[in-house]
């Protein structure tokens, strides 16, 4: 049997034919990354290589004097014995599946991926592949997401409420992703500024500087302490509730927005008020779609619900598939 | 059933208590009453029971999506409530819905109640029909009343203050119509924000008084003389009805035990009409209260054979009399109330007695009569003031319990699995061992006692050391020890380590201990009672 073209190494994912990592944990030469969120893209490479798209945000998060060479998508690159390619996986602006082909042999690793629609980066790609790494975050059957234009439309409406009421509305979501999508999402609905936890800043102005059209924003940090944030919507990292940053908006609910709120006990565990079920994470059956479609006959699957996935692919769907353990957390749970 | 689904999310989406009740003082004072008597029935806490077994439900969730049902019971183990989970499941799998009105009290009369007395097929053909026609929150709430347990995130005491605002009556008023078999009708409701009480219900219990733990020393509740001491039985708190020539016997959870205690109806009879006993049920046996567990043997026991009546004979302990020749005597004061009903038990014969006051001119004595509370089967002392009214509810500065300081052992973690409801996506519920030679025996289960800080970092821990899974249950690296507190201590063949603990919680999480410092089987079962030879 033919060697596996990426493997599990003790730095991460490694392709022994093109000499390099996918994402890896622990410095290497060359690593390939899929998209800039920390727990994929880590400081200490001696190279990296991303999608062009994702290069200003993944030289804001990695140390100064970091080596990044951008490749456009679908371009094919040599790297020892491989040929490479970067396509659109539909996570954030900028994330890529990694393509790698070896004689009449594919292999792609997606990082992580969803088939929905999102106006802040390119749609996902079907790359038709052998063995296809996937993400398993959302892998239980429960999770199904809303198209996010119609979750806008209810951030939109309780923001309202909330503020007819003279309470602001807090809604807690990720800093890099969620919080450019939804901004980009309510501009469908409104022209009013929101404001924004200041790790949301620099990252929102990388996507406008990308092109992408979001609603103004305002550094929270930079209005008076007596501000009155009464009508106001805030964006702000879940690990920013419960802070002292938060009392200056007085009396205010609280939302988040993550795939997880499809569950009730996840939502009333963290105390948040609303739930918004919003994520960049594939559910159940785009999961199962993308794997039919890439018509991979082996699966390998590196977080989430792994155990889930694998069972059901090999029982249902009659594919060839394993776990693959890896450091990479997915829709962190807070 | 709109309206009422729009109160459950209501209700769902705020965790401002203030906002609750104005939601649902709101529904109270525009729904039909018809309907509103149904509300107040699930949002108290009742349940129709035996509409559908929950299996059924499950088979026709998976006949409708095609799916396997380990991938079922995974995802039910992931989100920790029936009802949410099936109708998760059934989301995307039905066509889009019609727009329902059917009135909430129709639903349960016309729909509902007649599931009991359809076929497997025929009650499958009715309810998939009504998921398909109802939104997912709207099969959420029908599943919730399906399944039973109905839990929204709201106590009895706010359905209360909602019915309270809502009728400008008083809380106690509106908890004590609330007692006992509240029938969900329109007269019920009516009758239940009536400003006159025309309640005539005989069955109808009072509101408990609940006794709150006392923190500070006793001494600081001012004289002894001002209270009354007893012993706090670990039985099961009951009210005790004589009217209109019938009795019903209440456990404190609002149960009816008609049938399952026939020693102490029969006790009951010799009882002079309008009488109400608040006290405990307990087993008896050489004049001495049985452990807790011999207690159990009873409880589900209707109509227990002669030879269960004479291993584990019950008895009603009376503590207080809360009606008297019909009238409610709740106002009068525990003293005199106290006396009235030492005149009507004294001399009766049988399974009703009087649980006495214990004798002592000073704090120190009942200390020491405290200290002996574990010998003599009992949990500790109750101290309530001479002067005072019976109370509703957990009321505090009346009645106080001084209960014994817990037993303690040193166990070691070893198997963990995910809670219920807001706690099913954590690792919440733990079972630890104890030494036994070299290997760890289960000794107990315990769900409560870390913090949440503790308790997301045991979590964190688990995932990280889980060894094996078994459906939702993972066994653990054995690494961690925790002190664990309890009540008691008694033999039991159903346990593999030969004894059960009563009330085990978590004390401490011992970082401090390794596992060879964790307690032995021996030391455990050196804290049983000594059984008299």
């Amino acid at each position: 049997m033919a060697e596996d073209l990426i493997q599990l190494s003790p730095a991460g994912l490694y392709c022994p034919a093109g000499g390099f990592h996918i994402d890896p944990w622990r410095p290497v030469q060359r690593a390939v990354i899929t998209h800039a969120h920390g727990d994929h893209a880590r400081g200490g490479m001696g190279v990296y290589v991303s999608s062009h798209d994702g290069l200003a945000l993944l030289r804001s998060r990695l140390p100064r004097g970091s080596l990044l060479r951008g490749v456009g998508y679908g371009r094919r690159f040599r790297m020892g014995r491989a040929w490479v390619s970067l396509h659109p996986a539909g996570h954030i602006l900028g994330s890529s599946q990694v393509r790698v082909e070896l004689g009449d042999r594919v292999w792609v690793a997606s990082g992580d991926f969803k088939r929905d629609p999102d106006p802040t980066c390119a749609p996902f790609e079907v790359v038709p592949c052998d063995t296809f790494i996937t993400e398993a975050t959302f892998a239980l059957p429960i999770y199904r997401w809303r198209p996010a234009s119609l979750v806008a439309v209810d951030i939109h409406e309780w923001w309202q409420q909330n503020a007819e009421a003279g309470k602001a509305s807090v809604l807690f979501c990720y800093a890099l992703g969620k919080a450019q999508r939804l901004l980009a999402e309510l501009a469908a609905h409104t022209a009013d500024t929101v404001y924004l936890h200041g790790a949301m800043v620099p990252l929102t102005r990388t996507y406008r500087e990308a092109g992408v059209a979001m609603l103004p924003t305002e550094p929270v940090s930079e209005l008076p302490a007596r501000h009155d944030f009464s009508r106001a919507l805030i964006l702000a990292p879940p690990s920013a509730a419960g802070s002292p940053w938060m009392r200056r908006f007085r009396s205010h609910v609280s939302g988040f927005a993550s795939g997880w709120m499809r569950v009730r006990g996840n939502r009333r565990r963290r105390g948040y008020d609303r739930g918004f079920i919003v994520s960049d994470h594939a559910d159940w059956p785009s999961l199962i779609r993308t794997i039919r479609e890439t018509g991979a006959q082996r699966v390998l699957a590196t977080h989430g619900r792994t155990d889930v996935l694998v069972r059901y692919l090999r029982e249902i769907e009659r594919v060839d598939a394993a776990p693959l353990v890896t450091p990479y957390s997915g829709e962190a749970d807070d | 059933m709109q309206r009422f689904t729009a109160l459950y999310q209501a209700l769902d989406e705020t965790n401002a208590t203030g906002a609750k009740v104005a939601a649902m003082r709101s529904y109270f004072e525009s729904a039909p009453p018809e309907d509103a008597a149904w509300a107040v029935y699930f949002l108290t806490g009742r349940r129709l029971k035996r509409l559908v077994p929950t299996a059924e439900l499950k088979q026709w969730v998976l006949a409708a999506t095609g799916m396997p049902d380990w991938l079922l019971e995974e995802t039910y183990a992931s989100v920790g409530d029936l009802a949410e989970t099936l109708a998760l499941l059934l989301d995307s799998e039905l066509a889009p819905p019609e727009s329902e009105d059917m009135p909430l009290h129709r639903w349960v009369g016309e729909r509902l109640l007649a599931l009991r007395g359809m076929e497997p097929e025929q009650r499958q053909h009715a309810v998939t029909a009504w998921w398909a026609e109802l939104p997912t929150g709207g099969r959420f709430v029908l599943n919730k009343m399906l399944t039973g347990a109905f839990r929204v995130g709201v106590s009895r005491r706010l359905v209360v203050r909602a019915l309270a605002q809502a009728s400008g009556l008083d809380a106690a008023t509106v908890t004590h119509r609330l007692m006992g078999h509240w029938e969900p009708t329109a007269a019920a409701f009516g009758d239940l924000l009536d400003p006159e009480d025309r309640g005539e219900d005989a069955s109808r219990p009072y509101p408990f008084f609940l006794a709150s733990p006392l923190e500070g020393k006793p001494a600081s509740l001012g004289p002894v003389a001002e209270w009354q001491a007893e012993w706090k039985w670990d039985g099961i708190r009951g009210q005790l009805l004589r009217r209109n020539g019938d009795c019903y016997l209440w456990s404190r959870g609002e149960d009816l035990m008609e049938g399952r205690f026939p020693e102490i109806e029969e006790a009951a009879e010799r009882l002079p009409d309008g009488v109400v006993l608040d006290g405990e049920i307990l087993i008896w046996i050489d004049d001495a209260p049985a452990p807790f567990h011999q207690l159990q043997r009873r409880i589900g026991r209707l109509k227990p054979s002669a030879r269960m009546l004479r291993e584990v004979p019950a008895l009603f302990l009376a503590y207080d009399l809360l009606e008297w020749r019909g009238e409610d005597c709740r106002q009068h004061p525990l003293g005199q109330r106290r006396q009235r009903m030492e005149a009507l038990l004294n001399g009766m014969e049988g399974a009703i007695r009087v649980s006495r006051p214990l004798a002592a001119n000073s704090w120190t004595e009942l200390a020491a009569h405290r200290e002996q509370a574990r010998e003599l089967g009992t949990e500790g002392l109750m101290l309530k003031r001479l002067g005072s009214p019976y109370r509703v509810g957990r009321t505090r500065g009346d009645w106080w319990k001084w209960k014994l300081d817990p037993l303690t052992i040193d166990a070691v973690m070893l198997y963990a699995q995910p809670g219920h409801g807001r706690r099913s996506s954590l690792f919440t519920d733990y079972t630890f061992g104890v030494w036994s030679g070299e290997t760890l025996v289960p000794v107990a289960k315990a769900y409560s006692g870390l913090d949440n800080v503790e308790i997301e970092a045991l979590d964190r821990w688990i995932r990280g050391n889980t060894i094996e899974r078994f459906g939702p249950v993972r066994s653990v690296r054995a690494d961690q020890v925790f002190e664990l507190a309890f009540e008691g201590i008694a033999e039991s063949s159903r346990h593999k380590s030969g004894v059960a603990l009563r009330f085990p919680r978590i004390s401490r999480w011992r970082h401090d201990l390794g596992i060879k410092d964790a307690d032995t089987l021996e030391q455990v079962r050196a804290l049983l009672p000594e059984q008299p030879s």
